[in-house]
This record gives C-alpha cells, sequence and structure tokens, in this order.
C-alpha cells in the first residue's frame, strides 16, 4: 500500500523535472490498482447490510417537525416495508396524547408474585426481538427488608413463586418527569409527551447510547443488531412512537403501550398481571384509582428516589 | 487576488505530494500504518453490516473501549495546550519553534476523538441530525451536543493556526500577529473546555455514583496534562532523530517540568478519590470496590487498574528524581504515565462505571477482536495523520519547502537534497 501512495508523489515530481515515462506510468497504474483493490476488499462487508438505507429514510424529518401530510407517507412506508418483511399489512397509526391526561402507574409490593407474565406479555405486545432478546421489564427478586435493587436477583430460576422470605419488585421505564435520558440525547430522539410518556422516534435515533447510560433505571435497550421477530408473532396494531417494529442501531424502551393506552385501553404488563399488583390511570382525575392510591397509601416511594428524577412509576404496600 | 488564491493551491498541492515522498523508512511505516487502516475499515464494515452485535458491549455495559480511547485522545488533544502556554505566555524561548507540532498532535488527535465517536454510534448514517441548523441539536441541555461543538471548534482552531502558520512560513512573509494571535489565546482556554466537557458528560449522570463525582473534571486534567506532553515528548525525540530539526534537550527538559508537576497532582487527586470512596463504606462504591478488589467473583478489570497505579506511581517517582534528566530515564517515565493513564482514563473509567447496572446486575465487559480491529484502525489513522502532517510541516519550517524554492522539484526537497535556501522569517 505505501506503493499506491507514493506514485501520485512521484510521478508528479516527475512531470515537474520533465515528462513521465513509460516504466513510472506502468508502475504508477499498477500499483494504484492495486490500491484500489485494496480498498474494495476493505469495504466488502458493506454487501450484507440487511437494512439498506433508502432516501426516503435518510432524508426524513424529525417525528414534530412532521406535518399530517408528511406523517401519512411515512406511516404508509413503514406498513409496506413491514408487509415486505413479515407478509402482514399492520395497522399503524400515530397515535396522540388525550387533553386532560397524564398517566401514573402504582405498583403493589405486597402483591406482586413475581410469575414474570407480565415480561413476557410486554415482548407480545410491542413487538420486542426475540433474538437478541429484548424485554423492557426486568423482576427483581428481593430479600425481605431491602429496596436497594442491588440486593436483588435478576436471574432466579424458581419453580415455585413467591418464594418465603422475597418479594419481587419488577422495574421497567420509570417515565420520569424530570427524565436523564430525553435531557442528555444530543438530538432530541427521545422526548416527554404532554401524558407524560417519553417516547423515542426510532427514525431519527443516532444509536449513542448516552440514554442508557443515564438512565438510572436500566430502562433502555439497544438494538445490537437486526431484530428479529417470527412472522405469526408479530402484533400488528402499531404506533408510530411505540410498537412498530424497530431497525438496528436504535434505541428502544417502555412507553406503557402507548398504543393500547392512548387508545382508552390498560398497559399490556397491568392486563396480564393475575395477582392485580398493577394499577395504571390519570393522575389528573380525581377519582381515578391511581390518583386513589396515592391519596390514601401511608407508603408509596419511587425508586432511587435520590437521583431527582421524579418517576411516574410508584410502588406502594398493602399498609 | 487571483494570484493568491492560485498561490495557495500550489502550497496545498505541493504539501499533498510531498506526502507521498520519503526513503524506504517512510514508506514502510506508512505502508504498514494504511495496513492497519485497512484492516479496521473492514472491520468497521463488518460492525455496520452486522450492528454492534460485534462488540462485546450490552444493554448492561454499553459503552466500551471506543469511548475509552476517545476519553484519553481528548486529553491528548487538550495538552497542544501545555506547549502554546510557556511559549505564548511565559516567551519560553526553547520551545518557540516546537509550538506547532504539538498543535498538529492536536488536529490528529481531534480526527481520531471524531473516528472514534463515529465507530460508536448505532447509526452512522444519521450523523447529519447532529449538524447544528440542520439536524435537531439539543444544546445546550446535552453535554454530548456540547462536545460536538467543543471538539469541532478545537479542530478549525488548530487548522487555522498551523495552517496559517506554515501558509506564512512557505510564502516567505511574517505573519500578521492579529490573524493567529487572538486564536492561539481562545485555543488555550478551548483546550480547558474539550476536556472539561468531555468529564462532564460523565459527571452529569446523577444515576452512575462512579462517574457522578465533581473531582472527575480536575482528575481529567491533570492526567491529560500528564499523557499529552508525555506523548509529546516522545514525538519530538522521534521528529528530531528522523527529520534532523533542531529540538534542544533544554525544550525536551522544560516538557519534562510539566509532566513532572501534571503526574503529583494527578496521583493525589486519584489519592483523595480513593480515600472519598473506601473510607466511608457508603453504599455507592460497588463501582470502585469492583475496579480495584472485584465485586461477587467478577474482576476482569483489577489487574488492569493496579498495572496502571504501579505505572503512574513508577512514572511519578522517576520524574521527581534527577534521574529523569537523562533522557533515556524520561523516556521510560513517559511511556509508563502513558500507558498507565491510557488504562485509568479508559477502561479504568468507563467500563467500572456501568458495572453493576443501576439495578445491581454484574456483567462484565471485554471488547471482541473486531472492536479491536477498528481502534487500532483509528489508531493506526491518527499516526497516519500525524506522520503526514509533519511530513508537509518539517520541509516548510526548515525552509526547504517554500514558494521561494518552487522549482526545486520535491522529491529532492522532501529527501533533503535540495539545498535549503536561507529561511527569511
Amino acid at each position: 500500500m505505501a506503493q499506491t501512495n507514493s506514485n501520485p508523489g512521484s510521478s508528479g515530481a516527475n512531470s515537474q523535472s520533465g515528462g513521465v515515462t513509460r516504466r513510472s506510468f506502468l508502475r504508477t497504474s499498477a500499483v494504484a490498482l492495486s490500491g484500489i483493490a485494496a480498498i474494495a476488499a476493505a469495504l466488502e462487508p458493506l454487501r450484507d447490510i440487511n437494512d439498506p438505507i433508502t432516501l426516503q429514510r435518510f432524508f426524513q424529518k424529525h417525528y414534530k417537525e412532521l406535518t399530517p401530510a408528511e406523517m401519512e407517507k411515512v406511516l404508509a412506508r413503514i406498513a409496506a416495508e413491514v408487509e415486505k418483511q413479515y407478509q402482514l399489512r399492520p395497522q399503524i397509526k400515530d397515535y396522540k396524547p388525550m387533553d386532560g391526561v397524564e398517566f401514573v402507574y402504582c405498583l403493589n409490593l405486597t402483591r406482586c408474585i413475581g410469575c414474570r407474565k407480565c415480561v413476557h406479555a410486554c415482548v407480545a405486545e410491542n413487538n420486542q426481538s426475540r433474538n437478541p432478546e429484548i424485554q423492557y421489564i426486568r423482576v427483581l427478586k428481593m430479600p425481605h427488608g431491602s429496596l436497594n435493587p442491588e440486593e436483588g436477583e435478576h436471574n432466579y430460576k424458581s419453580e415455585m413463586v413467591p418464594e418465603k422470605g422475597f418479594f419481587y419488585m419488577p422495574v421497567a421505564c420509570q417515565q420520569c418527569r424530570n427524565s436523564a435520558c430525553s435531557k442528555v440525547c444530543p438530538v432530541k430522539a427521545t422526548w416527554q409527551e404532554p401524558d407524560g410518556i417519553t417516547v423515542i422516534d426510532y427514525d431519527w435515533c443516532i444509536g449513542c447510547r448516552y440514554c442508557e447510560a443515564a438512565c438510572p433505571y436500566f430502562a433502555r435497550r439497544f438494538n445490537w443488531t437486526k431484530p428479529k421477530i417470527p412472522k405469526e408473532r408479530l402484533n400488528p396494531n402499531m404506533s408510530y412512537l411505540g410498537n412498530r417494529p424497530r431497525m438496528q442501531g436504535v434505541m428502544e424502551k417502555c412507553h406503557w403501550c402507548i398504543q393500547r393506552t392512548r387508545a382508552g385501553k390498560f398497559p399490556a404488563c397491568h392486563a396480564v398481571c393475575p395477582a392485580g399488583a398493577r394499577k395504571f390511570g390519570n393522575i389528573l382525575d380525581p377519582n381515578s384509582e391511581v390518583s386513589q392510591i396515592l391519596r390514601t397509601k401511608k407508603v408509596f416511594i419511587q425508586l432511587k428516589e435520590e437521583t431527582g428524577n421524579n418517576p411516574r412509576f410508584y410502588y406502594y404496600f398493602d399498609v | 487576488m487571483i494570484r493568491g488564491i492560485r498561490n495557495y493551491f500550489t502550497f496545498l498541492s505541493r504539501c499533498a505530494r510531498i506526502a507521498f515522498i520519503g526513503d524506504w523508512r517512510y514508506y514502510s511505516w506508512m505502508g504498514a500504518l494504511t495496513v492497519f487502516v485497512l484492516l479496521g475499515l473492514n472491520a468497521w464494515c463488518k460492525q455496520f453490516a452486522h450492528g454492534l452485535i460485534t462488540t462485546g458491549m450490552s444493554d448492561q455495559v454499553s459503552w466500551g473501549v471506543y469511548i475509552s480511547n476517545f476519553t484519553f485522545i481528548v486529553g491528548v488533544a487538550a495538552a497542544a495546550a501545555m506547549l502554546v502556554i510557556p511559549v505564548y505566555i511565559y516567551d519560553n524561548e526553547e520551545l518557540h519553534d516546537l509550538v506547532i507540532f504539538g498543535e498538529l498532535l492536536a488536529v490528529a488527535a481531534i480526527l481520531m476523538c471524531l473516528a472514534f465517536v463515529t465507530v460508536d454510534l448505532g447509526r452512522p448514517d444519521r450523523f447529519w441530525h447532529l449538524i447544528p441548523g440542520i439536524g435537531k441539536f439539543n444544546f445546550p441541555h446535552s453535554m454530548l451536543a456540547w462536545d460536538v461543538i467543543v471538539l469541532n471548534g478545537y479542530l478549525l482552531l488548530n487548522v487555522h493556526i498551523c495552517g496559517y502558520l506554515l501558509y506564512s512560513r512557505y510564502s516567505g512573509r511574517k505573519p500578521a500577529k492579529w490573524f493567529y494571535i487572538p486564536f492561539v489565546f481562545v485555543a488555550i482556554v478551548w483546550a480547558v473546555s474539550i476536556h472539561t466537557v468531555t468529564a462532564f458528560l460523565y459527571v452529569g449522570l446523577g444515576g452512575r455514583h462512579f462517574w457522578n463525582s465533581a473531582i472527575v473534571g480536575p482528575r481529567f486534567l491533570a492526567s491529560a496534562f500528564t499523557a499529552g506532553p508525555a506523548l509529546i515528548i516522545l514525538a519530538l525525540q522521534v521528529i528530531r532523530r528522523v527529520a534532523a530539526y533542531r529540538i534542544t534537550d533544554k525544550a525536551l527538559l522544560t516538557l519534562r517540568a510539566i509532566v513532572q508537576v501534571s503526574m503529583l497532582i494527578n496521583v493525589f487527586l486519584l489519592l483523595n478519590e480513593v480515600f472519598k470512596e473506601f473510607y466511608g463504606k457508603s453504599k455507592n462504591i460497588s463501582s470502585s470496590t469492583y475496579l480495584f478488589f472485584g465485586l461477587e467473583g467478577h474482576h476482569a478489570l483489577v489487574p488492569w487498574i493496579w498495572t496502571a497505579v504501579t505505572f503512574n506511581l513508577i512514572a511519578m517517582f522517576l520524574l521527581i528524581l534527577p534521574l529523569t534528566r537523562s533522557l533515556r530515564f524520561l523516556n521510560l517515565a513517559c511511556v509508563l504515565a502513558i500507558v498507565g493513564i491510557w488504562i485509568e482514563k479508559g477502561m479504568g473509567l468507563v467500563v467500572p462505571g456501568f458495572i453493576p447496572t443501576p439495578l445491581g446486575e454484574i456483567v462484565e465487559y471485554s471488547p471482541s477482536f473486531n472492536e479491536t480491529l477498528i481502534c487500532l484502525g483509528i489508531w493506526a489513522f491518527g499516526f497516519l495523520a500525524y506522520t503526514i502532517f509533519l511530513r508537509m510541516s518539517v520541509p516548510i519550517l526548515q525552509g526547504r519547502l517554500s514558494r521561494q524554492a518552487e522549482d526545486v522539484p520535491l522529491d529532492e526537497v522532501a529527501l533533503g537534497t535540495a539545498r535549503s535556501p536561507e529561511p527569511l522569517v
């Protein structure tokens, strides 16, 4: 390769000192050719790109700058891409937040039995990659007496739950009011919506993972490669900011099932919980269940309160 | 006007062409570097196609050797200020003609920084989202947005200063003070800012106790002002040997004094941090425990950090002793300091911040082969860039490559066979 580099220079010098000789011309060409071949060989793996970057995708604007007409086009593009890949026509919409709604989640630690049904319902609802596996909810098996997550066990494989001497603490995105993730994002690809849900524009994220480093709850997940979902498992009811299939190299996380909750339904984890440990609702409505819980329970906590992220996710006890 | 532009382009093209001329040692060095650059490029193409799954990183440890090297090299770039300050503030004569080598090193280092950040991106194709005005820049909230500004600003400042001074020398004109001195002083403050902002990138994360400490910024600067000038001491000796450029031992010993003081401060600050972490036994020392002693049977970083501490201590003692007035020992101390700080500011700072995770899970990290190749490629790229800069600037500073000698064939200029005209400046 050194020779490649040497040549334009020496031929230039030659021409200055009076003409290119036949020999030096041949040498230049041979070396230039092998240089090009070496670079081509270096670039060869690019042929394996499994998700070609089209112009439409490359130039797509930030979510907040798309006009309704442009959003229609984007949704049509995504629908076509999903159909091409999964042979299934999705119902994809851009669900908007409802007026006068701010969501809050309350989780009853006395009731949670650690069955992890929420984890799997979440994966099924939100089209997470099955290989490599991405899950939004982490259930910690905690010894009695401590709320320090470092005491918890992540990969417990109990035959039966709950086990004596332990309680279980599911942790996912806490939808913080003072969210570290959206503050650190260099390109505003993640932000808080008016209804309190922190969302990600998967088409805008550059994949720097600064938000993942900033999150005190280990709530964010990165697509280390192209996500794989079996065709028959795809949930065709999709939203732009929610559960549409993600692409390689972008962040994702829990969004409180935006495609369900903005249509008046409960999140999938809430709906599946057999213990009734999960409560979800509108904090701005004084008659909602979550308002009542936060009004009447003597003790409820925000995880890692000291970091000042001020979560919209509360843990409470039956006392 | 037109002649001015034409002259400038002649200058650029002669500079570009001379980069391809040299003796067999030059070609072997550049050839070897090019091979590594191409291997790295190849590895990066693989990563681009298949995703960052080709690295050793995970959701638990989401930054690795890319960001580690980035952090270290920002410090190297910042250290150019340690040559500029003695010359422009204290009128140091010995270092006067060497400043430009420090500034060129800064340029090469910033190019490496940009490369390391780019290869860390999951979607490098969306880089334009980061361009202020065109993309959607989260300024002033995101420290990464600040970093984009300060790094690119520092690159432009140094390119301007070096480019202008070299072109003036080439043209045989005295550089106009107003056109570069203000930039030199801005660049001094800017050098401090690039490493401070990079430190704040970590310090700003309230959920990571290991980084969320006020001493991280000062430690960054102390270590940068140790490792950077140490690297410059070594680089200057190579230049002296290879290019027969006049560099006095006195100049090197001035730099030694800088490395000496910085290393003392660096070790002192480390001591402060270690005391604060371990004396109180708070619940927030898991990461430090993992780094220095291992945690629950996981201790991948323990040998590394103790190597770093040992190297730094040996380097410190060597630097204090009069022994290092001899270049051989000075070089040894410099190498130890550079390696020690590279470990400590790189892997020793970035990785333990992620271990354990905020939810207490312990997942260890080690770079994959592909990831290592990319790092080597970027290091080779940095050396390649710096060598090219020197290839262009040394003959200019020696007066061999100049407008006055425009008719002299570049072969003769490059290989030093041309008789140098008396320098005008």
